[in-house]
């Protein structure tokens, strides 16, 4: 009897110690075991991505609706060519959307936040964004501020 | 008196060198000489229950207390920068990579490695492994080798459980005290957090103190001068020597994992 | 090399068929020579006390010769395979052959007496629990502690610790069984039991006994030969008649039980030896 408790409590601590496991895959590191299901692929340049990173979240209205899978730089027209899964069911963004990085909070993570236009017709995979807004720099607007200052 | 301290210093060397292979064929006998497993799995048992199991509450209360401490700190400094939706990003971040690996080792040093040292050393004492020897069984096989088996597979166990109960005490007192959307405080963390180079990296760094401290634990008692005396010191230096241990090989770690170098 | 003592050359003796001999073993811990250069043997299927003074080296001789310690130089023969030299491998079947009776017991304290004992005959054969349960007990009854089969090791005082490890000692019916102080603890009952026991067990199962004691009057009832350990060396060897009609001061003074042991043994070393010298041993 006593070896069964025993046996039994080695059970589940084996079994909290997977449990712990799937919890930091899945709900701390967001790892998902499929990615979401016939999302669709949307593509802007920007000529300066700041921090960006793979895996930052593409917003409408800072509202999720997507996810940066690749960031490359394009050797033609040397600007930053980043690669955005869109959740299937976000099937609305207007032709003429804007792209821009913005950071949440002064010093938070970076993501793209996507400003929607005016056009009847809709993106589909495999579009570009072509109206897009660089991250702030901190230096370059520390930059502009000095010369304007000089030049005054 | 130059020359006495010289010999001084070479004895000493001599005998550390003399104890660091001992405490290599210690480790050698025992896992190469790998137990059958028939009998292995009985012995593994009692011995995870003895090692993790019992390790389970400290891992546990110390896991939430620590995690509380980092979701209030971390908000108090990121609200003056207005990011305090990060906090959630910075908790899952410093517990992965460090607070949990190196916590759980020092508390698992404490709590499990002293009692392994002191029920050896008394095994020891009381002619328990060489009566072992003489009935023909190898206590390598028998003693050693399933508490350095248990000691490996139980670390990464309680340090994940130490970093799952962590980050939910962060997000008690982050997200249910201190009001910042709960949405935020997961959605950050996630995009932070990469499984491969945080949750794994942290992980490696259990296995590899769960080694260390398991095999200090283990060498001590094995080699301790069998009196109480002896025993009582055997168990000091485990847990001494087996923080330290941790404490220096996270730095090494840390520097080949997330330094660059 | 031993034979050449006069002592052996007695009709009675029973030194032709020889199980363990030890041959110019020399044996030093630290500094102090513990064994200086002994020979002796050890006949197959008799009893064979080893007494001396607590702290000359009773126990560790038991070791050398289970192959726990390992000697600085000269050999330890067990059937011709020279202990010392074997490999661990080797060093564990040979060590099936054996049982010993620790000082203290040494019980293994995670287990109840039931499983102690049964732990030998678990580890080398496949008996079926049912056997191995009946040969527990029958190890038991013959220890007086059947009732007992069921208690944890902490629960049973020293005397009865020390006979719970007999049984377990005795558990697999070894060649040879090394009983080292089995008497020391004991009360007087017990002590009878136990000297008939390890007299009976010797002639009815044919085992080697090797017994360390320094309880002169049981050991000279049960022991066909005796070895007298004093300060590294054999200060005296035989039958215990043989031994009871040595007149060195030093045997005398053991075997009639006089003192016991420590007190004489305790004069400083040079007068010691050189009142052995004059006495008893190469006379
Ligand atoms: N582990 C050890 N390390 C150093 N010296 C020891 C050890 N064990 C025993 N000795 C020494 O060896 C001598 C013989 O011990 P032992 O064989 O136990 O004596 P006995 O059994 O005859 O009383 C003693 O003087 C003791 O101090
Ligand atoms: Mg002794």
């Amino acid at each position: 009897m006593r070896i069964r408790t025993v046996e039994i409590s080695v059970g589940i601590f084996m079994l909290l110690g997977f449990v712990a496991l799937i919890l930091l895959a899945l709900n701390v590191s967001g790892l998902t075991l499929k990615p979401k299901a016939g999302g669709y692929t949307l593509y802007a340049s920007f000529e300066n991505i700041g921090g960006l990173t793979q895996r930052a979240k593409v917003s409408m209205s800072g509202v999720q609706i997507g996810e940066v899978r690749s960031i490359r730089l394009d050797p033609q027209m040397l600007m930053a060519e980043v690669e955005m899964s869109i959740f299937a069911d976000v099937d609305f963004i207007s032709a003429d959307s804007s792209a821009m990085i913005l950071t949440s909070g002064l010093l938070g993570q970076q993501y793209i936040g996507i400003v929607p236009g005016g056009d009847m017709d809709v993106l589909g995979d495999g579009d570009f964004i072509f109206n897009t807004q660089s991250a702030l720099v901190l230096e370059d607007l520390v930059g502009k501020f000095l010369m304007n200052q000089v030049s005054e | 008196m130059i020359l006495d301290n010289i010999q001084r210093l070479g004895h000493r060397t001599l005998s550390k060198c003399a104890a660091f292979g001992r405490s290599g064929q210690i480790l050698f006998q025992s896992i190469v000489a790998r137990p059958a497993p028939m009998m292995m799995l009985p012995l593994l048992i009692k011995q995870i229950y003895f090692i993790g199991v019992l390790s389970l509450v400290i891992i546990v209360v110390s896991g939430a207390f620590i995690g509380m401490v980092l979701g209030l700190q971390g908000y108090t400094i990121l609200v003056d920068y207005g990011s305090e939706q990060a906090v959630g990003q910075m908790v899952a971040l410093s517990l992965l990579r460090e607070l949990a690996p190196v916590v759980t080792a020092l508390l698992f040093a404490g709590r499990a490695g002293s009692a392994l040292t002191a029920e050896i050393g008394l095994m020891k004492a009381t002619e328990q492994l060489a009566s072992l020897e003489m009935i023909g069984v190898d206590p390598y096989r028998r003693i050693i080798a399933p508490r350095l088996y248990a000691g490996f597979i139980c670390m990464p166990l309680l340090s994940m459980i130490f970093a799952v109960v962590g980050i939910w005490g962060a997000a008690v007192v982050a997200v249910d005290w201190l009001g910042i959307y709960s949405g935020a405080y997961w959605a950050n963390m996630q995009q932070a957090v990469d499984f491969r180079e945080d949750v794994i990296n942290g992980l490696i760094k259990a296995v590899v103190f769960g080694f260390i401290v398991t095999w200090i634990a283990v060498y001590q008692g094995y080699d301790c001068v069998p009196t109480s005396e002896g025993i009582s010191q055997a168990t000091t230096r485990t847990v001494v020597y087996a923080s330290l241990a941790v404490l220096g090989f996270d730095f090494v770690l840390t520097a080949l994992m997330f330094g660059d170098l | 090399m031993g034979q050449d003592k006069p002592v052996v050359d007695g009709k009675a003796l029973p030194l032709d068929d020889i199980i363990v001999e030890i041959r110019n073993m020399t044996f030093t811990r630290g500094s102090r020579k513990i064994f200086d250069d002994i020979s002796l043997k050890i006949p197959r299927g008799k009893v064979t006390a080893i007494m001396g003074p607590s702290g000359t080296g009773k126990t560790t001789l038991l070791k050398l010769i289970g192959g726990q310690l390992r000697p600085d130089t000269g050999e330890i023969l067990l059937d011709g395979q020279n202990i010392p030299k074997l490999n661990r491998k080797d060093l564990f079947i040979v060590r099936e052959r054996m049982g010993m009776l620790f000082q203290s017991g040494a019980l293994f304290t995670d287990m109840n007496v039931f499983d102690n004992i049964a732990f030998p005959i678990r580890v080398h054969t496949e008996l079926p629990e049912v056997m191995i349960r009946d040969i527990v007990l029958m190890k038991l009854q013959a220890v007086g502690l059947r009732g007992a089969v069921s208690l944890m090791p902490s629960e049973l005082s020293g005397g009865m610790a020390r006979r719970v490890a007999l049984a377990r000692a005795i558990s697999l019916d070894p060649d040879i069984v090394m009983y080292d102080e089995p008497f020391t603890g004991q009360d007087p009952i017990a002590m009878g039991v136990l000297v008939n026991l390890i007299k009976r067990l010797n002639q009815a199962l044919g085992h080697t006994s090797i017994i360390v004691s320094h309880d002169i009057q049981e050991t000279l009832s049960i022991a066909d030969y005796i070895y007298v350990l004093s300060d590294g060396k054999i200060i005296a060897e035989g039958t215990p008649e043989m031994l009871k009609q040595q007149d060195s001061e030093q045997v005398r003074q053991f075997v009639d039980g006089l003192p016991d042991g420590p007190v004489p043994f305790h004069y400083p070393a040079p007068d010691l030896l050189d009142e052995l010298m004059a006495g008893g041993v190469f006379k």
